[in-house]
């Protein structure tokens, strides 16, 4: 079986979120990228599924170099081999468009990839690229096991889940509990040097809904306490100065 | 020309936050002059049901009734959803942000040839272009995203704007579907869920608990709480990591992220990923006895104190106001 892995590089969890002077760009300094919470769960179940059937796992990325060490993380934590598509990813659309022709020189099997990336939480590329390919797109998926090409998922629905059965070529976008992450170990992360990495161009220019401006919330005023012997207080704050009873 | 919004339901029962949709759509069309709002419906619904789509300001109704899309199946929604796209021959679709609605819309983006923006929060700047203001970085922060396409699709954030209850009625004209064998590409075998409670990712009241509340035996004093507020109950990840809770419950980065009015956190420390799940609730009260917690700063009111004290109080003292 041929699995493609598509990647976010993404700030950590704990970053502050901050913005340059003009608004227009994301600050980075100091901040630590990482793979994709939601992504990291599709790549630990992509390496499991390699290893029970066979066959090969293929990573990818929209992005420019400085994602290259994410990749390589990627690699270490068990795919074969690398692609990162050299350009910065200007919106769903554009990703989508890399990846659905990529994916269709690759003759993937499975498409695998987070629910949604963590900065600009769209939970579109896998849609986007189903349909681009003709393929059936599912998430968010919480489980997913691979029989010939009969595929059975979990999927969560709101106040619980439902399990489906579909055959590949399937694209799915992921969420916990589908594995665990894995942290590479010390073998993967020396073989990862070796691996390939491939540096292809961007295959089209089109762009649909582009973001021009930032902007941080107002800040949030301080905490007003409550004697825990009073809550009959709190109850009236909640409902006449809150309004929210 | 009209607005389409995609209606999402829950076994018969039209989600509120489909009707902040249809609500989103009507102050729209108020303001471009974009004519009627056209809501299509999709599966079996109650009548009645379909009445509070015209009060949310939808003039029409299309409903398709066919039982083999009460299920969300992407595929078979977004087919769906492109038929009436066409024949009422919109250029916006407006529907509600969920992992189902993101998942359709997705789809639809590449059949309408439609630019698609997730997590809009307010009405679009059409003075010039066509600029929307949505969430991003998990709610802590905003992108004005400019849409250069003609057709469009805005999936909107709850409670992002106030629910309108003074419509007129709606006609109601059954709308036939031609689906294929390609759009049920995938079976349900079976489905779980949670019935006869608020469902989370909904709830207008959230309480969720933590590590702090020391086993799932202490749920009961959480669920009471959450019974006289009519409100769901949540948790912090540990918490459905350990099995405490099930995982639909988990609140944060990782898990549901919530938009109620009232968010109450008793026993949880207010780690960073658990405050991306819940930065969009419009007031959060916060119980836990470390003064030092992180999730005060975060707070509107605070409580500190042993939950096992205050949290039965609490329920009292609103049981005796409610």
């Amino acid at each position: 079986m041929k699995i493609l892995v598509c990647i976010t590089h993404v700030p950590d969890t704990t970053s502050k979120i901050q913005f340059t002077a003009d608004n227009t760009k994301f600050d980075t300094t100091g901040v630590q990228f990482i793979i994709g919470p939601y992504d990291d769960y599709a790549l630990a179940r992509a390496v499991e599924l390699r290893d029970q059937t066979g066959g090969k796992l293929t990573v990818i990325n929209v992005g420019e170099s400085e994602t290259e060490p994410t990749l390589r993380k990627a690699l270490a934590i068990g795919a074969d081999d690398a692609i990162r598509v050299n350009s910065n990813p200007k919106d769903s659309f554009f990703v989508s468009k890399q990846i659905a022709h990529y994916a269709k020189e690759g003759a993937y099997d499975l498409i695998l990839m987070g629910r949604e990336s963590i900065d600009f939480n769209g939970g579109m590329v896998h849609g986007m690229v189903g349909e681009l390919l003709g393929m059936p797109s599912f998430s968010p998926v919480m489980k997913l096991d691979v029989d010939g090409s009969k595929v059975t998922m979990a999927r969560e629905i709101e106040g619980g889940k439902e399990t489906l059965e579909a055959s590949l070529p399937l694209i799915a976008g992921c969420q916990e509990p589908i594995a665990e992450w894995k942290i590479p170990n010390m073998r993967g992360i020396m073989s990862a040097r070796t691996k390939p990495l491939n540096v292809v161009v961007a295959v089209s220019d089109e762009t649909q809904a582009v973001a021009t401006s930032y902007e941080l919330p107002p800040a949030k005023g301080a905490v007003k306490l409550i004697d825990k012997d009073n809550v009959s207080e709190l109850v009236k704050l909640l409902k006449n100065e809150a309004k929210v009873l | 020309m009209s607005i389409l919004v995609y209606i999402e339901q829950s076994e018969g029962k039209v989600k509120k936050t489909s009707l902040e949709a249809v609500s989103f759509a009507s102050a729209l069309a108020a303001q471009t002059g974009e004519g009627e709002v056209v809501a299509v419906a999709l599966g079996s619904i109650e009548n009645q049901e379909l009445t509070s789509i015209g009060s949310a300001g939808a003039t029409k109704i299309l409903h398709a009734g066919d039982a083999r899309l009460d299920a969300g199946l992407i595929q078979a929604h977004a087919s769906a959803i492109a038929q009436a796209f066409s024949k009422v021959g919109a250029k916006t679709l407006i529907l509600a942000k969920s992992s189902l609605g993101d998942a359709v819309a997705a789809r639809l983006a590449i059949k309408l040839n439609a630019g698609l923006v997730s997590n809009v929060v307010a009405l679009p700047d059409t003075g010039s272009g066509y600029k929307v203001k949505r969430s991003i970085f998990t709610g802590k922060a905003f992108a004005e995203t400019k849409l250069t396409t003609e057709n469009k699709i805005l999936a909107v954030k709850k409670n992002s704007i106030d629910l309108k209850t003074d419509g007129n009625a709606a006609t109601v004209e059954a709308f036939e579907v031609e689906l294929a064998d390609s759009d049920f590409a995938s079976k349900i075998t079976s489905t779980e869920r949670a019935t006869g409670e608020v469902l989370l990712p909904e709830a207008d009241i959230v309480v969720s608990g933590g590590r702090g509340m020391k086993g799932a035996e202490n749920w009961g004093m959480l669920e009471d709480l959450a019974k006289t507020l009519g409100a769901a109950t949540g948790c912090s990840k540990p918490v459905s990591d350990i099995g405490w809770r099930p995982h639909h419950e988990h609140v944060g980065q990782t898990g549901v992220k919530v938009a109620p009015s009232l968010y109450i956190a008793i026993g949880i420390s207010g780690a960073i990923q658990h405050l991306a799940g819940v930065n969009s609730s419009k007031c959060i009260v916060v119980i836990n006895k470390d003064p030092e917690a992180p999730f005060f700063k975060a707070a509107d009111y605070g409580i500190v104190g042993d939950a096992f004290e205050v949290v039965p109080k609490l329920t009292e003292a609103l049981k005796a106001e409610l």
